[in-house]
């Protein structure tokens, strides 16, 4: 894969009608990403439905629940790419039950982008998405007003919009030049890969270039290296016998050969003698890296650890406070127990308090004694032994964990530690 | 001169994903077809473990029908790096009387697959398989997870999946259940290719344009082999042809192509105005096929 195109990853949001599948469908055809014989099926598949248009949903609603029932209901991924930019779109459903695969697609992107109806404007749903957003910290919001030609492209409805819109950014945590409007009918194509001739009063960039001058630093998280140990690798071969690395991948920040490290839990410290990735042997190594490194004495250190520099080191604790979103139907409890999964480490946790179920649509929380399904609130943990984290804050990757029950072993939450 | 690493983001998920294999699952397991694929996958195996050696098997479900060009591929790479091979054969599900071969203008021993597959995790006590599987291939597979637990019957769940968060992998199943695991997944065809060419990767000749007999049928072209189905008046031609998918002979057709280089096959990619998938008569059976043959355990 070329290594000169930067990778941009997406979440969409929107409600069931918004149009989002159609706006995903119309950027891959814009851009060249759909093939002729997928085309062929979409204009099969349209002409079965009796339509007179494209159906560029059809491209993206992979189930067949969700084409029986034209609407989405799983997060699928979606890939295209442009000359400079590869991208990544997690197309995250609308319905008001399906939230959690909002937050699980806006995990794994760094930009969202929220539709709202032109005829509808600002509804419920959106205060939802934005919530979300703004929760999961994302580095930017796109609102895409669509389907601007049903309200004959007009300026007046756009900025009504765009001024609801500003009130609730005006109580979230984003600065305003994290925050983009852009009118578009992506059933016509207009502000999508190109400039529309029908809205000459928007000044601004049509979503697809307005995506590709992101610049990729304002993607990347927290400058303080975090290396939490996934495998110990010894190779016990004649060429490499005293071989001891530890693998995983570097968050934030960067190791350089010779820097001072701690190691948790055990808070003894070393130094890295050698950065390996593959058969090259490196000085340094940045974020996002998978690598091997090994230090320069004998050591304890396993699977779950983690090592930093000596000059940042992360809390260590056994109580941890954060907000939840609950990602199963099985509810949260007061006193249940739980596996957590933070990185790579799994500790027992209990729930100690659930302090607050929290309103997404920003006017505050209420008492509760669980957490149901879509549901956000505060909760207090008891951890079996203290993990090593920053809160989501400073660093999302040493910030965030999941839950999973001890039944089904299934993922019931996400926490985003404060 | 400062030696600095700037990752790939895909490949570093890509190898993320394969250590979370090795150190979540007692018996994991590759699943290697001899394919572009799974030979990217060796691949990133190898980086995600050097310098010691992948610590797991590879496992090849042979439909008695591949490219023997392929299978050649296979023994020579297993040999070079010192890998450990396991094959099963769909000729021996047959014999035992557990899958009937199809009969007939479309036959093909893709689906019977599946079986061989389950019998093979149930044999060693395979608990996570590792595919070469990526969310842009098919629409079902689009919303495919990188973990994606299956039941003791192998079957996939869609309305049940595990949602999976940030880069948090959830692979704790109970006895039984096996996991199959897709480490590129978020790769695209184009990907894999500019990954085998940046990385020199030797993959098979069949890969790269050659003459061979070939009959034409629905607008595709057909090895003319004796294990596919021909019909008289179905005339034998030569052509210069290349596969940009390798699977069992009766489910793979041949494109046109003059590329005899990476680099050809590549800029053969980038224009190319039809889908991989295109090639695969296997899903073009029903606008369902790949969501159906998966929820009953194909890969």
């Amino acid at each position: 894969m070329s290594e000169n195109r930067k990778l941009i990853k997406i979440a969409t949001a929107g409600s069931v009608d918004d149009g989002k599948s159609t706006l995903i469908g119309r950027l891959l055809f814009d851009t060249k990403s759909l093939t002729t014989d997928k085309i062929e099926a979409i204009e099969r598949s349209s002409k079965q439905r009796g339509y007179d248009y494209l159906d560029f949903s059809l491209a993206t609603d992979g189930l067949v629940a969700e084409r029986e029932q034209g609407i989405t209901i799983d997060v699928a991924h979606i890939y295209f790419n442009t000359e400079k930019t590869n991208f990544i779109v997690a197309d995250t459903p609308g319905h008001v039950e399906y939230t959690r695969n909002m937050v699980t697609g806006a995990s794994t992107s760094q930009v969202a982008i929220i539709l709202i109806d032109a005829r509808k404007g600002v509804i419920e749903q959106t205060y939802r998405h934005f919530f979300i957003s703004n929760l999961l910290r994302m580095s930017h919001v796109v609102v895409a007003i669509n389907k601007m030609d049903l309200v004959n492209y007009d300026e007046e409805v756009f900025l009504n919009i765009k001024k609801d819109f500003d009130e609730l950014v005006a109580k979230s945590d984003f600065s305003e030049d994290q925050i983009t409007f852009i009118p578009v009918s992506a059933l016509n194509g207009e502000n999508i890969a190109r400039k529309s001739e029908e809205m000459p009063w928007y000044i601004g960039n049509s979503l697809l270039d307005h995506l590709e001058v992101l610049e990729p630093e304002d993607l990347q998280e927290s400058s303080v290296a975090r290396f939490p140990v996934q495998y110990v690798i010894r190779p016990k071969t004649e060429a490499f016998h005293d071989f001891r690395g530890f693998s995983g991948k570097l968050y934030g920040g960067s190791l350089k050969v010779g820097d001072e490290v701690t190691l948790l839990p055990s808070m003894n410290t070393s130094s890295i003698k050698s950065i390996h990735f593959f058969d090259r042997e490196l000085d340094e190594a940045t974020p996002g890296s998978s690598i091997t490194v090994t230090l320069n004495s004998e050591v304890d250190l396993s699977r779950g650890d983690m090592l930093v520099k000596s000059d940042a080191v992360p809390r260590s604790e056994k109580q941890i406070s954060a907000t939840i979103c609950q990602v199963n139907s099985k509810g949260l409890r007061v006193g249940a127990k739980y596996i957590l999964q933070h990185g790579v480490n799994r500790v027992l946790a209990k729930v100690d308090q659930i302090e607050s179920k929290i309103h997404t649509d920003f006017s505050g929380s209420e008492e509760a004694d669980q957490l149901k399904l879509n549901d956000i609130g505060k909760v207090k943990f008891r951890l079996s032994k203290p993990i090593h984290f920053d809160s989501y804050r400073e660093n999302k990757s040493n910030g965030s964990f999941i839950l999973i029950e001890e039944g089904e072993f299934d993922t019931v939450s996400v926490g985003f530690i404060d | 001169m400062n030696n600095l690493l700037i990752p790939n983001p895909k490949e570093a998920e890509s190898i993320h994903i394969i250590r979370e294999v090795a150190a979540q699952f007692e018996r994991p397991v590759l699943l290697f077809s001899g394919g572009k694929d799974s030979i990217t996958l060796v691949r990133l195996a190898q980086k995600a473990f050097y310098p010691a050696k992948i610590p797991f098997p590879l496992l090849h479900v042979d439909t008695g029908h591949n490219f023997p060009e392929t299978i050649e591929f296979r023994d020579k790479l297993v040999d070079e790096l010192g890998l450990e091979l396991i094959v099963r054969n769909v000729q021996d599900s047959i014999d035992q009387g557990k899958v009937r071969e199809e009969r007939g203008r479309y036959s093909s021993r893709n689906s019977l697959q599946t079986t061989t597959l389950l019998d093979a995790i149930e044999e060693f006590k395979f608990d996570a398989c590792i595919g070469g599987a990526r969310r842009d291939e098919e629409k079902a597979r689009a919303k495919e997870r990188v973990f994606s637990v299956r039941d003791d019957f192998g079957q996939w769940d869609e309305k049940n999946q595990r949602p999976e968060l940030f880069d948090m992998l959830n692979g704790k199943i109970h006895v039984g259940q096996n996991v199959r695991c897709f480490p590129i997944s978020n790769w695209t065809e184009l990907d894999v290719w500019e990954y085998i060419k940046t990385e020199n990767i030797e993959i098979p000749s069949i890969y790269f344009a050659h003459e061979r007999e070939v009959f034409l049928r629905d607008g595709m072209i057909w090895t003319a082999n004796e294990h596919v189905y021909r019909e008289e008046h179905e005339e034998v031609i030569v052509k210069m042809v290349r596969f940009r998918t390798v699977g069992d002979m009766t489910c793979t057709a041949a494109v046109l192509s003059e590329a005899v280089s990476l680099e050809d096959v590549v800029g053969e990619i980038r224009e190319s105005t039809i889908s991989e998938r295109g090639a695969r008569i296997d899903d073009k059976r029903s606008e369902a096929a790949m969501e159906t043959r998966k929820k009953v355990g194909y890969f």
